[in-house]
């Protein structure tokens, strides 16, 4: 079934994703595994629209939804990314506790 | 015995005239439904003044003119119409429920009554009252305590109204004893000096022993009529009913002891000429038309009473009206005080009229009161007018004022001359009344003091007039005439001073309008006086004769040059003057055999009451309740209440900071719980489906 094989991809590239979340300390690594974990989202998305075959083509359009506020997110987080930067000369994560108490 | 209320027609009622036939009284119309407005009226321009009459031009004046002048209106229209034709309507409210005495349920009652004689009663208060306001507004100008003085004054003004409106001896009590407090509160008026709060305080008292002899006489009454009505007392008094009978005497006399107190007559009347430390307006407002009438006006409201019942209680009462007009007189012969002269010429007065109502002349004694306000008042308000000029109250200071003071000097003479009693004026109709029913009704010997008392009454007054207005000016400055607002309500007073006495000429009736004896006589109950047919020409003689021989002896003395005049002034006859200057010793009496002995073991045993029982119980309740506020504050506030809320706020602190730690402001952790919070909803989401 072609379809399991495509969900098997995305949970992968999910899982993946989770764990450059979790473990990389670079900022720019973590906001690379948010886009890995909103592709997984994609793939599923647009599996399921091959298989289930809608009337409005619904997963693709989401999926260009997704694609889209996925480009904003990251024009957003890599500006952020770089003014961090910028005034502490490292983009680790761990080493960023402006929001703490 | 039957319930005599039942007797009593309310409305419309007819009564049996002294000649038999039937007198028709009609309810009155509109104005006798709400004549109570009149009584209100007063009070409510008392709380006026209280609240708004400093903020007033005048001082609250306003309020207490406007109020006085609606009433003079009103009973005016209700005066006339009583003229043609005769008015009863009465009116109660009944306010609380006394409780069952003997067989009767006796209530508490509040109304209003309008017949004949409370129409009378309420027109001359109202019209005196109102003149006497307005002639204040001079008189107080610039005086201390202005727009107090006009609520006392409307107070006294409403308390007589109250007084001589009520339909039942209770109402009755509570206008007298209103009237007493006004005039505690006016006589004392000038309270900063001892003796015109003392004065104040005299009358006060004075007034209250008299008190407890009307109290204990309406609750004898009230108790054996089963109710406190006039109209229930005089209709069981017309039937000589039997209960009534029994009481009839003692309780007439408690009543009069009463109206001694109130109407000043000896051994009561200590207390009036001291009344003379108010204002003088006060002085011409108490001693004509509210106040000192009121005992007049009790004995005649309950004159059935003393005509059919308590006969005998009247051997009591001609005795001491007739020592008051003739004692009292002669000591106005040697007062220097102006007003003094004046109120023990009230005295003298008011003894004529408790002589005639106590002889059985209902309408001579009324008829007298009534000219008397007119020329009393008119006496008072002039000699306020003098001493508002001469800065003093002595005689020994005045004289000669006659031409610098035309207006005071002529209305002066006018009220004199009435007061004396010469032809045609006022006073000689209504004394000659008296006169005629002292003779009529068989007291010769007193009929003849009675001539004597107008003997003395002519000369004092010419005395007054003539150490006055006439000799030489003996005081400091250069007295004026009083302005304007003071001489016009002595103008309108001198004209019926002059005219009233036409009213009641005996035997003339004016046309349709009748006269004095059938207005005063519209009540439901008879009166059975008797009025004389025509004038009794050798009576009228006899008091006229002693009125000029009192003027012309008087003016040999005091009116002529001035030289002379103080010299004369100063003459003393050995033996009775001493007697007289000292008041014959009564109020020494009084003071050493009654009040002193009195007032120094009360003294005493106050201040032990006070140091040693109402002390001690003070020190400890003070105690006390020291006791419990540290209880409270040290026990329940601090230990109880204070720790219950410092826990709470402590708990909440500790938990903040515990779960602050969560806060570790690392986003990867953050993530991570985001992550485990999502697996474990998708693992409980594929599980439990």
């Amino acid at each position: 079934m072609i379809l399991n094989q495509f969900l098997v991809l995305a949970s992968l590239l999910f899982a993946l994703g989770v764990y450059g979340l979790l473990a990389r300390r670079n900022a720019v690594a973590v906001l690379l595994s948010v886009e890995l974990m909103l592709a997984a989202v994609n793939i599923n998305l647009v599996a399921f629209e091959a298989t289930l075959r809608s009337t409005f083509a619904t997963g693709q359009i989401f999926s260009i939804f997704v694609i889209t506020v996925a480009a904003a997110e990251v024009g957003i987080g890599l500006g952020i990314v770089l003014m961090i930067f910028r005034n502490r000369t490292s983009g680790n994560v761990d080493e960023l506790d402006l929001m703490k108490w | 015995m039957v319930n005599l209320l039942a007797l009593v027609p309310t409305i419309l009622a007819t009564a049996e005239g002294e000649e038999g036939h039937a007198v028709e009284l009609v309810s009155g119309g509109v104005f006798a439904d709400w004549a109570g407005i009149m009584l209100v009226l007063p009070f409510l321009a008392f709380a006026g003044i209280i609240f708004y009459g400093t903020r007033m031009k005048h001082l609250g004046a306003e309020l207490a003119i406007g109020a006085m002048a609606v009433n003079l209106a009103w009973a005016s229209v209700l005066f006339v119409s009583n003229m043609v034709e005769g008015i009863f309507h009465e009116f109660s409210v009944e306010i609380a429920d006394i409780g069952v005495v003997g067989d009767h349920n006796l209530v508490f009652e509040l109304g209003f009554i309008v017949d004949g004689l409370s129409i009378m009663m309420y027109w001359l208060v109202a019209f005196v009252s109102l003149l006497v306001f307005i002639y204040a507004v001079g008189y107080m100008h610039g005086d201390v305590r202005v727009t107090w003085f006009f609520a006392s004054l409307s107070l006294f003004a409403g308390s007589m109204l109250v007084l001589v409106g009520a339909p039942n001896m209770v109402q009755l009590i509570i206008g007298w004893e209103g009237v007493g407090l006004a005039s505690y509160l006016l006589i004392g008026h000038y309270w900063e000096e001892k003796e015109n709060s003392a004065a104040a305080i005299k009358a006060f008292l004075t007034n209250k022993v008299a008190d407890v002899g009307l109290v204990i006489g309406v609750i004898v009454l009230g108790i054996t009529l089963g109710g406190f009505r006039f109209s229930t007392l005089n209709q069981a008094a017309a039937d000589h009913a039997e209960g009534l009978a029994g009481v009839a005497v003692a309780a007439g006399f408690l009543l009069f002891i009463g109206a001694m107190g109130k109407s000043a007559q000896f051994p009561f009347h200590i207390w009036l000429p001291d009344a003379m430390a108010g204002p003088t307006p006060v002085s011409a407002l108490m001693h004509a038309a509210t106040m000192v009438t009121a005992g007049i006006y009790l004995m005649a409201r309950t004159f059935p009473l003393y005509q059919n019942l308590a006969m005998d209680a009247r051997d009591w009462m001609i005795p001491i009206g007739v020592i008051t007009l003739f004692a009292m007189g002669l000591l106005a012969l040697v007062a220097d005080d102006i007003k003094k002269v004046l109120a023990y010429s009230t005295v003298s007065q008011l003894g004529y009229m408790m002589t005639a109502v106590a002889a059985g002349g209902y309408t001579a004694g009324l008829f007298h009161l009534f000219t008397h306000a007119f020329f009393k008042a008119l006496l008072f308000l002039a000699a306020g007018s003098v001493i508002h000029a001469v800065h003093s109250n002595n005689m020994s200071d005045m004289g000669g004022l006659k031409k610098d003071m035309p207006y005071t000097y002529w209305t002066f003479v006018i009220g004199s001359l009435s007061l004396a009693g010469v032809i045609p004026l006022a006073g000689f109709w209504s004394k000659d009344e008296i006169l005629a029913t002292l003779n009529h009704e068989g007291y010769v010997a007193f009929m003849w003091v009675a001539v004597l008392g107008a003997f003395v009454t002519a000369f004092y007054m010419t005395r007054a007039v003539g150490l006055t207005f006439h000799g030489s000016y003996k005081g400091d400055g250069r007295p004026h005439e009083s302005p304007k607002i003071m001489y016009v309500p002595l103008v309108a007073l001198a004209v019926p001073s002059v005219v009233a006495g036409v009213f009641n000429i005996p035997g003339v009736s004016l046309g349709p309008i009748g006269n004095f004896t059938d207005w005063v006589g519209a009540r439901v109950v008879a009166m059975g006086d008797h009025h004389p047919e025509a004038i009794e020409w050798n009576l009228a003689a006899y008091g006229l004769i002693a009125a000029i021989a009192g003027i012309a002896l008087g003016w040999l003395l005091y009116g002529r040059d001035a030289e002379t005049q103080q010299a004369r002034d100063s003459f003393e006859l050995p033996g009775l003057y001493p007697l007289l200057r000292h008041k014959y010793y009564i109020d020494d009496l009084v003071l050493a055999g009654l009040v002193n002995p009195i007032k120094g073991p009360i003294a005493r045993a106050t201040d032990w009451i006070n140091t040693y029982v109402i002390d001690t119980i003070v020190n400890a309740v003070g105690f006390l309740t020291a006791a419990v506020g540290r209880l409270v504050y040290g026990g329940l506030d601090q230990r109880g209440i204070d720790a219950g809320f410092n826990a709470l706020a402590g708990s909440a602190g500790e938990a903040g900071r515990a779960l602050r730690l969560l806060q570790t402001g690392k986003v990867q952790q953050y993530a991570g719980a985001f992550v485990i919070g999502a697996v474990l909803l998708v693992a409980g989401f594929v599980i439990f489906t």
